[in-house]
């Protein structure tokens, strides 16, 4: 049921020709998939992209119109009760019930996972005191904070020592404060040999938490890698140099001719492609009679992945 | 443990969760449950009462019309448990705890039959404390200790249908305020049209025949029997059929309904 390791296969999910549609509206179009055990694995995209609903479908919730997929080694359609045993999911909207106190929640969650009646006390208390509700309890989740009440959510998916989790946009609606907490959260379930497959349309966030990464837009993976994987992807590492006047510049144009000239800014621009080794050769060749103002790596982040890939801004970067 | 035992078990979870949903709920169930229908046994004994006990004739059997009323108010004591069963079925189906409990490995029936029987056993406790009240205004039962635990039968009986048609109706209506409204029929228009207040007889030629012949009917005066001694005749059996037959359909429209919910 929890930790046992019968089906160790190394992936963690394995997903092929997933297709899902509403009446006549596409929401997957064909998304293949592969998360290793242990992985964190990021489906970013915007609103509507169709995250929610691989996720929905890999948990159980809906079936899939088409495709196959494995979760820690069932099959999704013909072994559905098996993946529901490894599985835990936190939905993007709060699944605690709010008539029964955070300890209830937890009891309940509990029973349900048919846990003895020491196990659950036992999981219940440690799992209060690692999300630091203890002091909240015995209270009904109507007087917690956003934070808290995502908190009580994750502990509930966790009674059961889940091995694969799904967490749908852990942290929108969230304030930096539980953000971070949130993060830390993601980070410990990970050195704990759980693995997560996580959705979220902040790319810093993805950038952060996740190994892997797939980009999600209209139904379809449009980029998949680690962070500096697709980053690398796109043009746009570049050093940035700044003179003091149009005569430096001019020299530093002559000794770095591939380098793009802003006359206004007085900047030049050079690619970097090999970090270190490259801004070592871009200094050799500027010498020491063109004095340099200001030097700064410029690398691209996700959001110019995200443009790149798509040919438009993904939203709200935060 | 074996797939019954594991089902019972996590039934019985659920049953608890209802339990302890409807002591925080305490408050507005003493209201909406024991209060309303004791306002409309006041009402109906004390205010329309001596007209309606006049014109009862020779199905009063000579009572007062309190002895009549009673089984009725029992009535609208059971029917009105619908509203609150669709209405916490709709609650627990729009949130997103039940995306919680359907990605658990956790029986398929277990939550809905936790409400049905938490609808059960709010009405027993609601029915036992209005019954209570009519002795205190009068209500002079004649029914034996046998018929006694017949009356609870039925009551319970006929609880448990229409919890299943409840909760059928709140899988179906995707808010509060429709499952509320859906359920009106049941709690209030068709209680009315049966002999819960008045024989169905006395009513005008063209909702007799259906007021003669519904459900509500059956149950209502399967309990009247009971309760005043009168010859029952078949009526518990037919109440007890309408029961088996509005349950079962209802449990099948709901089960249909729960699975189709994932989509």
């Amino acid at each position: 049921m929890n930790a046992s390791t019968n089906h160790r296969t190394g992936t963690a999910v394995s997903v092929t020709g997933l297709r899902k549609a509403y009446s006549k509206k596409v929401v997957l179009d064909g998304v293949d998939l592969t998360i290793g055990e242990g992985e964190v694995f990021a489906l970013l995209g915007p609103n509507g992209a169709g995250k929610t609903t691989i996720v929905r479908i890999l948990s159980t919730l809906i079936p899939a119109d088409a495709g196959t997929a494995t979760v820690m080694g069932y099959d999704l359609r013909g072994e559905a009760g098996a993946v529901r045993g490894v599985i835990g999911v936190t939905g993007q909207f709060s699944a605690v019930d709010n008539l029964l106190t955070g300890e209830e929640n937890l009891a309940l969650m509990g029973r349900l996972l048919h846990l003895r009646a020491t196990d659950r006390r036992a999981r219940t208390t440690e799992l209060l005191e690692r999300f630091d509700l203890v002091d909240a309890a015995r209270q009904t989740p109507a007087t917690y904070s956003g934070g808290m009440t995502r908190r009580l959510d994750i502990a509930m998916t966790l009674m059961g020592r889940p091995r694969l989790i799904f967490l749908d946009e852990p942290t929108t609606g969230l304030d930096p404060l539980s953000r971070q907490t949130m993060w830390r959260i993601i980070r410990e379930l990970v050195r704990e040999g759980v693995t997560i497959l996580l959705t979220t349309q902040y790319l810093e966030e993805a950038d952060h938490l996740a190994g892997r990464i797939a980009m999600l837009d209209h139904g379809r993976i449009v980029a998949q890698g680690t962070p500096d994987e697709l980053k690398r992807r796109i043009p746009g590492a570049h050093i940035r140099l700044r003179f003091a006047d149009a005569a430096a510049l001019a020299a530093a144009g002559r000794a770095l001719p591939e380098g793009t000239r802003d006359d206004e800014e007085l900047v030049l621009r050079v690619r970097n492609e090999g970090g270190i080794r490259s801004l070592r050769d871009v200094l050799a060749r500027l010498g020491d009679d063109v004095a340099v103002e200001d030097l700064s790596i410029h690398t691209p982040d996700l959001d110019d992945v995200f443009f790149a890939v798509t040919g438009k801004a993904s939203k709200e970067k935060n | 443990m074996g797939a019954v035992t594991i089902a019972a078990q996590d039934s019985i979870t659920m049953l608890g969760r209802e339990i302890k949903h409807s002591l925080r709920l305490v408050r507005l169930l003493i209201v909406s449950a024991i209060l309303v229908p004791v306002v409309m046994l006041l009402l109906f004994d004390y205010i329309l009462g001596g007209t309606i006990g006049h014109g009862l004739g020779d199905a009063a059997r000579g009572a007062p019309y309190v002895d009549f009323l009673v089984p009725g108010i029992l009535m609208m004591a059971i029917a009105g448990g619908c509203g609150p069963t669709a209405i916490n079925v709709t609650v627990d189906m729009t949130g997103g705890f039940i995306d919680r409990i359907r990605a658990m490995a956790v029986t398929r029936g277990a939550l809905l039959a936790g409400h049905v029987g938490g609808s059960v056993l709010r009405t027993l406790v609601a029915t036992a404390a209005v019954t209570g009240v009519a002795l205190l205004v009068g209500f002079r039962p004649k029914a034996t200790v046998a018929d006694w635990f017949a009356v609870v039968g039925i009551v319970a009986a006929f609880s448990f249908a229409l919890a299943w048609l409840s909760a059928a109706i709140g899988l179906v209506t995707k808010t509060v305020a429709g499952a509320n409204g859906s359920t009106l029929p049941l709690s209030f228009l068709l209680p009315f049209l049966s002999s819960t207040f008045v024989p169905a007889g006395s009513m005008p030629a063209g909702v007799r025949w259906f007021a003669a012949n519904q459900p509500f009917t059956a149950v209502v005066d399967s309990l009247r029997a009971l309760l005043t001694g009168a010859p029952i005749g078949n009526t518990a059996y037919l109440a007890l059929a309408w029961c088996a037959a509005i349950a079962l359909v209802s449990y099948l429209w709901a089960q249909a309904t729960f699975r189709r919910g994932a989509r």
